[in-house]
């Protein structure tokens, strides 16, 4: 199905110290990505979107990050300098946060923050940057790419947001996209259409996805797999098309609880939390149900 | 207690920055039962509810409670009455003052005395026990924190309770756990419920009848089965009812959605 695999995690763990002795954020996580759209979901405090960062380098201290293997392509992102990182950081690896309104610099043109990511990592001059930014706007679908290049990031609507961060991201041509929940601050006709522009282009690229999200349904309509972590853990790794099978009883519990449209219980059941969740799981996880032939 | 509301209007501006945040909404909640206002960001559904809690002035039209016409400025028996829930309750608890200080503050306003009981039925009505009377919000999680917003809103015995997105800044465990809370409080309280918010599948677990909103205007009324059913015939709703399920590959109307800039 795939070739060598884009990113391989094994054991990773994020700890921050405090007051009370260490917490480890995240731990004994494992996975391999490849030219796939590989879904992380769980509630808040997870450990979902710490994980999404320790890829990026982006823990930064008091967190420590520690792992058996962290290796992006050929690169074993461990022993990276900040420097190093920094050079990777677009390059080969991007990352689409939530909220555009936050993400994008308010006092810069759209255009010019896409051409200064072109330049910053292909060393393009700012006539081949602002070209490669417009052809780069047309690929997310923004129809007057001239005009939406000079507009400031307070003059576009949230799903225009996204999907100039989007294509910031993209421009320098990196093999893994990190989008951590990617859709949550927009309006959700809007999110199909974000989505559908983000997959249309990772496809075309070869690249590989990791779409991070709190949202059950949304992922598993979107990706290939799924990763459903709790306390810091993955519990579960299945096919995104079913998870409706999941097999955990945390992933039973929390899709139990999601109102549905056309099924109205009189009472939703609520999670009950079993402290036997909590313990370390040692073996890596493989995806519960295996797709058929090649 | 009923909730009716004629062509009503709430307009921001003047002359030709006149911009109507909601036009024309007419719509009649009885008694005991939950109505779901749905929409977008920037549809108007929650000034309707503000209109109609009399936190902001509608510029035309009649808002009706008990059959009552609601003036520009209400009795303090009027507030009474109607009781609201916000989104985000890390925002709207006051974060100097304890529990018991939030649920006081009503009783004081009100001069309804006999604070201490009142308080302390509250809270167990919202399922809190004593312990958490003398917190801050910041020592609460978000689950228990928008019970205090809950609790706070129940103090003062109201008729209709307002809810703006109340579960929307939960994770989907703890929604559970507030949309269980609000069922039994309507059941027990014979409260009538306006709720808005943009997550059909949780505004049709609470609610009977549901209105969507676009733009200002309600675009079609309609009830929770026939949502369920796909039953519906204006287009805004049908788009919204596929994204509604997750991921839809045919993305939906660009010139529709470019249409509106980013709001805050």
């Amino acid at each position: 199905m795939m070739d060598a695999p884009l990113l391989r995690v094994r054991n990773l763990s994020v700890t921050y110290p405090s007051d009370d002795g260490d917490f480890k954020a995240v731990r004994n996580v494992s996975f391999t990505l490849g030219r796939e759209r590989l879904g992380i979901v769980g509630e808040s405090g997870s450990g979902k979107s710490t994980t999404g960062r320790a890829i990026m380098g982006l823990a930064r201290p008091p967190a420590r990050v520690a792992a058996d293997e962290l290796v992006l392509g050929d690169i074993d992102l461990r022993t990276q300098s900040e420097r190093q990182l920094r050079r990777l950081r677009g390059k080969r690896m991007a990352m689409v946060l939530q909220d555009p309104k936050y993400s994008l610099d308010p006092v810069m043109s759209v255009g010019q923050q896409i051409a200064e990511t072109h330049r910053t990592h292909l060393n393009s001059s700012k006539a081949e940057a602002k070209a490669a930014s417009l052809e780069m706007l047309n690929a997310v679908h923004i129809r007057d790419p001239e005009r939406v290049y000079a507009m400031y990031p307070h003059q576009v609507s949230g799903g225009m947001g996204q999907r100039i961060m989007i294509a910031m991201m993209l421009i320098a041509g990196p093999e893994l996209l990190i989008a951590d929940e990617p859709t949550s601050a927009l309006d959700v006709t809007v999110q199909s259409q974000v989505l559908s522009i983000m997959d249309e282009l990772v496809r075309e690229r070869g690249m590989g996805l990791i779409l991070i999200s709190h949202n059950l349904h949304l992922v598993s309509s979107f990706c290939d797999r799924v990763l459903v972590m709790y306390a810091g853990q993955i519990v579960e790794i299945c096919d995104a098309g079913r998870l409706a099978d999941a097999q955990h009883p945390y992933t039973r519990g929390l899709l139990a609880a999601l109102p549905e449209l056309g099924r109205r219980r009189h009472e939703l059941p609520q999670l009950q939390r079993d402290p036997a969740w909590m313990d370390d799981i040692v073996t890596p996880l493989e995806t519960t149900s295996v797709k058929g032939g090649a | 207690m009923s909730i009716d509301l004629h062509q009503v209007t709430v307009t921001y501006g003047k002359g030709a920055k006149r911009f109507d945040a909601a036009r024309n909404v007419s719509l009649s909640v009885g008694a005991g039962e939950a109505f779901g206002l749905v929409g977008e960001s920037g549809s108007g559904k929650s000034t309707v509810l503000r209109a109609v809690a009399g936190l902001i002035a509608h510029a035309e039209g009649r808002v009706m409670l008990a059959g009552a016409e609601m003036g520009r400025k209400r009795t303090t028996a009027q507030r009474k009455m109607v009781q609201m829930v916000f989104q985000d309750p890390y925002g709207s608890l006051h974060p100097n003052q304890t529990v018991d200080q939030t649920l006081s503050m009503p009783i004081a306003i009100h001069k309804l005395g006999d604070a201490d009981r009142r308080v302390s039925a509250a809270l167990e009505e919202v399922g809190m026990g004593p312990t958490h009377r003398f917190r801050y919000p910041h020592q609460l999680s978000g689950g228990q924190r928008q019970r205090i917003a809950i609790a706070r809103a129940l103090i003062l015995e109201p008729r209709i309770l307002l809810l703006d997105e109340p579960t929307s800044a939960l994770d989907v465990s703890v929604q559970a756990e507030i949309l269980n809370l609000l069922s039994r409080l309507r059941r027990d309280l014979g409260l009538t419920l306006l709720m808005v918010s943009h997550d059909l599948a949780v505004i049709a677990h609470l609610c009977d009848r549901i209105a969507v909103m676009n733009r200002g205007e309600i675009v079609e009324t309609t009830t929770a089965d026939a949502l369920a059913a796909g039953d519906v015939q204006n287009p805004y709703t049908q788009q919204l009812l596929r994204s509604n399920k997750g991921f839809d590959p045919s993305g939906g109307d660009l010139d529709l959605l470019d249409a509106v800039p980013i709001r805050g």
